[in-house]
């Protein structure tokens, strides 16, 4: 390899870790940079190793939360009912559902141990604005783990619009549950019931 | 066994159901009191139980005792596969069993996960069951096994009959092994249900969707038709 390739190289590997960049940055690229950016994140930090639960949040919180699309996961988990609420209550909704997000991510995390991660080649072409991009976690003496995040193209850069752990779509697994809220007690029962459960784990 | 049984079934009888039936899950009444009595269960006798055999077992020890039965389903796993028509995952999974049950020691090794092309299935009577058409048919909540449906609670009836361990004498150790078993299972499941505990509103629905969600995806290897949420 020539000196001016290798340059150009580190020079594009800089421009794909610096967040302006990240429109130009591929999905399944994306995917990567992340998960390695954070795993590595935190297996070196100390408050964290001593399961410190809020540096952990805000780990996410800053590295992660920016590439996820919440308005869409909310509208998809709501379904049909999205239509029925009031602009304020989608507001509270985003926000109760994210804060639910990433406390549960945030547990996900922390049972993490050294697990390899395998980057699956992203099968989609170019043009594309619609992809699911597949990550494999190996484990010795299991079936790898699979994590598949659905994305979407945007203005500003690909976002992540479901996970999919193991073949199940967090998205539509509380599908059921918020329909059934929404049945019983509104939207604001629905609003209600995500802020006490937050609440509950807050204390935690 | 009866009388608990019956027991369960008295208890499911009160149980009422809010709202609009889910159509996956018609008998959600006697499921709900089936999920109560296997709750209490798991909180009195299976978690402690768990907690103590993570807090007095080194992890090392813990992932040999997981691969030994890793390994011997191995042999079920390979068998649904050539049932399904799946000839090369098949063969792969008795080459596993082969490669593990000798270099690996009885299979507390699993040295075959090493080997490009040789890594672990995941495959039961349900799954094949599914491939040859069957639907999953409602929801089913079983004692002390959990989340079912009809079509995998017949899955998991034949898996257990065919299971080698059955064969294992003195009974004492045989039974050593199932509790054993059980024990490791539920160990490994500790993290996945505290998460679970954190992240439903309605643990019953939460746990019943991604149940279902679960077992099509795995029916289809982990590439099931996508359905495109609206």
């Amino acid at each position: 390899m020539t000196r001016i390739m290798k340059a150009a190289l580190i020079v594009l590997a800089a421009a794909a870790a610096l967040p302006g960049a990240a429109q130009d940055v591929a999905p399944d690229a994306l995917v990567r940079n992340v998960t390695l950016e954070v795993v590595d994140l935190i297996s070196k930090d100390k408050d964290i190793k001593a399961g410190s639960r809020a540096r952990l949040v805000s780990v996410i919180e800053t590295r992660v939360l920016p590439h996820f699309n919440f308005t869409a996961m909310t509208a998809l988990a709501m379904g049909q009912n999205w239509a029925k609420a009031t602009p304020e209550q989608r507001k509270q909704l985003i926000e109760q559902f994210r804060t639910l997000l990433v406390r549960t991510y945030a547990s996900a995390l922390a049972a993490y141990s050294e697990q390899k991660f395998d980057f699956r080649p992203l099968r989609a072409k170019s043009t594309d604005t619609d992809v699911t991009v597949n990550v494999r976690v190996l484990q010795a003496g299991a079936q790898p783990v699979t994590l598949d995040y659905s994305m979407e193209k945007t203005a500003n850069g690909w976002k992540v619009y479901d996970v999919m752990v193991g073949g199940v779509s967090l998205v539509a697994n509380y599908r059921t549950e918020f329909a059934n809220t929404v049945r019983a007690s509104g939207v604001d029962g629905l609003i209600r019931d995500l802020e006490k459960k937050n609440k509950s784990l807050e204390k935690k | 066994m009866r009388v608990p049984l019956m027991c369960l079934a008295l208890v499911c009888g009160c149980a009422s159901v809010e709202g609009e039936r889910d159509p996956r899950d018609p008998w959600e009444g006697f499921n709900r009191g089936v999920y109560r009595f296997n709750e209490t269960f798991d909180e009195y006798v299976a978690q402690p139980v768990a907690r103590t055999y993570v807090a007095v077992l080194h992890q090392e020890i813990r992932i040999r005792v997981g691969n030994f039965f890793s390994n011997i389903q191995d042999l079920l796993i390979g068998a649904n596969n050539l049932l399904q028509g799946k000839f090369e995952d098949g063969v792969n999974d008795f080459a596993r069993f082969a490669f593990n049950s000798t270099i690996g020691l009885l299979g507390i090794h699993d040295v075959a996960s090493d080997f490009p092309g040789l890594e672990k299935h995941n495959e039961d009577f349900g799954q094949t069951l599914g491939r040859w058409g069957a639907s999953p048919g409602p929801y089913l909540i079983l004692p002390f096994l959990g989340s079912s449906t009809v079509r995998d609670a017949a899955g998991t009836a034949v898996d257990w009959m065919v299971q080698p361990v059955g064969e294992v004498r003195p009974i004492a150790l045989r039974n050593t092994l199932y509790g054993l078993y059980f024990v490791d299972t539920r160990a490994q499941l500790l993290d996945a249900s505290r998460i679970l505990e954190e992240a439903a509103l309605d643990k019953y629905v939460f746990q019943r969707d991604a149940y279902l969600q679960r077992r099509r995806s795995l029916i289809y290897d982990g590439r099931p038709p996508r359905e495109k949420l609206e």
